[in-house]
């Protein structure tokens, strides 16, 4: 019976859709799910590539000055002669591994392909409020990814002074930076363009009855997210500006008076302050931490409600911890910035904000925990996923506190203590999340389920290399082992006792690519072969994407749709099913 | 497909879409150019000496630049006030206005500009001169963007308001705003660059 109403909606939806072009309907789409769908395989593939660049840095690491077996004849003579990395290379690798996992990986993942595809579906609105941007969106995001990539073409290669681009040594680097800047430029034009979008769409296009303390908390999450990149993201924008300016200009805006680089004195003006880099990168990249967890809560909180089959514990506690969380995001960058001498009363003022947004994470944690507590759990991989990333956002939130604490952080700034914190809060945590999403929402999107079996090899491959790798580096940084070495510590005396570990962790790496393939195959293989589902609501969730025909139609809903309830009604007692959708009318009371 | 809200305002918010998208840009764009500011702000509480903007910048030329800025952001309210009372031919000459007065300031900024190169006087002179060119160069590219903006509301994009006159209004409603928010930052540019 289910099954013939799902056809009839697709059929009348057909009806209702003109018919477009192939270009305008899968390549220059104005649907959000086509975008979304866009967006989630660009960065699926650049999550793909930005890992490729880190098993080669492991190679490395693992066997400094070893010929790279295979692909090292492929890298050029330029990065890699006779098959051996150049610490250039090493170099450049390293910045374009962090730029390319954040800003073209993770983010656009989270924020670009799950925001766009469910975020309207969970407000009932047939799009985004303006299609047109969003398309425009993608497309700023893609040019600037292959502008990002293109750099490794550039004299000199790619950019080279880390993630973070720290002035003055990024003024002086080859044209890669220059390159990178521009990027920067597109992508943080494209995250303008998508965050405005959000906010527009949520308090604009919610449906009738979708109060905002309705919103799903994965609406909630986006919403937050979208206002740290509208916000936080220009001023990286206005210090990639003064950085162009003093790369092709000659300004000095990060140069300080009288520099001497290679034993000469720059002839530049002068005056200026790399501090105020520092400042502008992190007034970003802080806030830039939280939009790549929240989405991620977001998830989780939509695969806990519906696989514990009871509802959230602490929703509105939820919400204001995450409203508080963005706002307090935008005064604790400069806690990263303990050692540049800032003075004892500012790294104070730091501290205490550092420690006091520590509390709504802590809040959203715990309120995941007790949604836990006395639940009849339904164990299928996104679960899997889901609970694991618990306890792993956990360890990458506890290891953070020394680091937000000037005094423990000076010994511990700058060495793998802190790949291992952020690594733990990003690969575990919300890579986690944003896989669990896959395999929650894939269905919906597909009309088929992906194969639980290939699901839970990559789940539990994909757990245990993960803390091969990033657990050793804990170790490795209360030691005092520097994040940047291009032979892993091979020359520091302080280093000899835990470089063991150098070996261990870049085969756990090796093998995480290993477990990745199940996941590429899955994802493939079950558009053709998974189980089919047998309704619009496969996993019996209550939320409105899942009221939709499947998958949804250009514009979404088959007819108009209102809310009545909140958004995670499990188990209501005397209810005949264990979950009351958002869209279904109470029974009318005789 | 049908999205809501892109010409009347929606009850509870009381804003159409494009109104709350354009507000949300405009604070990113406060974002933008307070960063510079606080640069700014920076730079010069760090340096020995500071050079008072008068010395080195033209400020008559300047002030001229803000009288026809705040005279373009006049003929952008009028042209949207002519669309309400429906007087179409009205809107063009001001919206016409609007982007020729745009046209006088980039004209006098380049004189202004012209005469410093020639005087051999670059960005990589001074941090003073660094942030001088981006800020003002920052905001030339805005006063670009909003001539193209409204350019295409008086020229192509005027045809809308034969098929749908009250989403033209928003539309030039928006663009002004904008416009606004451009002349805006002058308005800070001219005392703190010229005059401090």
């Amino acid at each position: 019976m289910a099954h013939v109403a799902v056809t009839h909606d697709v059929h009348e939806a057909i009806h209702h859709t003109e018919e477009l072009s192939f270009w305008r309907k899968y390549v220059f789409s104005l649907d959000h799910k086509v975008i979304g769908l866009q967006y989630l395989i660009t960065s699926l593939v650049f999550l793909f590539f930005g890992f490729t660049l880190m098993m080669l840095m492991r190679w490395q690491l693992a066997y400094p000055g070893q010929p790279i077996p295979i692909i090292g004849k492929w890298l050029g003579e330029m990065n890699a002669p006779g098959g051996i990395m150049l610490p250039e290379f090493y170099n450049q690798l390293g910045a374009m591994h962090g730029t390319i996992m954040v800003f073209l990986g993770v983010v656009p993942l989270a924020v670009g392909a799950f925001g766009n595809y469910i975020v309207p579906l969970q407000i009932g609105a047939p799009d985004m409020a303006f299609p047109k941007l969003n398309m425009a969106s993608y497309w700023t995001y893609l040019v600037g990814g292959i502008t990002m990539l293109s750099s490794f073409f550039m004299p000199g290669g790619a950019a080279n002074s880390g993630w973070t681009s720290y002035a003055p040594l990024s003024v002086v680097a080859t044209t890669g930076q220059t390159v990178w800047l521009i990027a920067m430029v597109f992508l943080i034009t494209s995250s303008l363009l998508g965050s405005v979008n959000f906010i527009v769409t949520i308090v604009q296009l919610r449906t009738k009855g979708m109060t905002f303390m309705r919103m799903p908390f994965f609406v909630w999450a986006q919403l937050v997210t979208s206002f740290l990149l509208l916000l936080a993201f220009p001023p990286l924008e206005a210090a990639a500006v003064m950085q162009l300016m003093d790369r092709l200009a000659g300004t000095s805006f990060f140069m300080p008076s009288g520099l001497v680089v290679a034993g000469q004195i720059l002839d530049v003006s002068g005056g200026g302050s790399p501090l105020l880099w520092q400042h502008l990168f992190w007034f970003l990249a802080h806030p830039e931490v939280y939009v790549l967890i929240l989405p991620a809560m977001g998830i989780i909180a939509e695969i806990l409600a519906n696989n514990t089959r009871k509802p959230l514990w602490g929703y509105k506690s939820l919400v204001y911890a995450a409203v508080f969380l963005g706002f307090m995001s935008f005064i604790v960058w400069a806690h990263h910035m303990f050692l540049t001498g800032m003075g004892t009363v500012i790294s104070a003022f730091f501290q205490t904000t550092t420690m006091i947004i520590s509390i709504p994470s802590v809040i959203i944690l715990t309120a995941f925990f007790i949604s836990l507590w006395g639940a009849s759990i339904r164990i299928n991989t996104q679960m899997l996923f889901a609970l694991s990333f618990l306890p792993m956002f956990g360890i990458g939130g506890l290891t953070g506190l020394p680091l937000g604490l000037a005094p423990t952080d000076i010994h511990l700034h700058d060495t793998y203590y802190v790949i291992g914190h952020f690594h733990y809060v990003v690969a575990p945590g919300t890579i986690f999340a944003l896989f669990a999403g896959v395999y929650h929402w894939y269905p919906k999107v597909t009309g088929r389920k992906m194969s639980e079996t290939l699901g839970k090899i990559h789940f539990w491959g994909s757990l245990v290399c993960m803390n091969g790798i990033f657990m050793p580096m804990f170790i490795q940084g209360l030691a005092g082992v520097s994040r940047r070495l291009y032979d892993g510590g091979q020359q520091y005396a302080h280093a000899q006792g835990v470089l063991q570990w150098n070996e261990f962790m870049s085969i756990a790496a090796w093998l995480l690519a290993l477990f990745q393939l199940p996941f590429i195959i899955n994802f493939f293989l079950s558009l053709k072969t998974g189980k089919k589902v047998e309704s619009d609501n496969p996993w019996e969730a209550t939320t409105l994407e899942w009221a939709t025909p499947t998958p949804p139609p250009h514009g979404n809903f088959a007819r108009p749709v209102e809310v009545y309830r909140g958004p995670y009604e499990y188990s209501v007692p005397n209810h005949p099913t264990d979950f009351t959708p958002q869209h279904v009318p109470d029974p009318v009371k005789a | 497909m049908h999205i809501p809200y892109t010409i009347h305002a929606r009850p509870d918010t009381g804003l159409f879409n494009a109104k709350l998208g354009v507000w949300l840009f405009l604070a990113s764009e406060v974002m933008l150019f307070g960063a510079l500011f606080s640069s700014y702000v920076l730079l010069r509480i760090g340096a020995p000496s500071w050079p008072h903007g008068f010395e080195i910048l033209n400020i008559p030329l300047a002030t001229l630049n803000t009288v026809v800025l705040i005279t373009s952001s006049i003929t952008m309210v009028m042209a949207w006030a002519s669309l309400k009372i429906h007087d179409f031919a009205r809107y063009k000459r001001y919206i016409g206005a609007t982007v020729g007065l745009g046209f006088v300031f980039l004209i006098i900024k380049a004189f202004e500009y012209g005469a410093k190169f020639s005087a051999g006087i670059y960005p990589s002179e001074s941090t003073f001169l660094a942030i001088y060119f981006t800020l003002t160069g920052l905001h030339g590219l805005h006063v670009v963007g909003g001539m193209i903006v409204n350019g295409y509301f008086w020229g192509p994009g005027s045809r809308m308001w034969h098929t749908e006159p009250e989403r033209f209004t928003n539309r030039i409603e928006v663009a002004g705003l904008y416009w606004h928010f451009v002349d805006l930052v002058w308005i800070f540019l001219f005392p703190v660059l010229y005059l401090l």
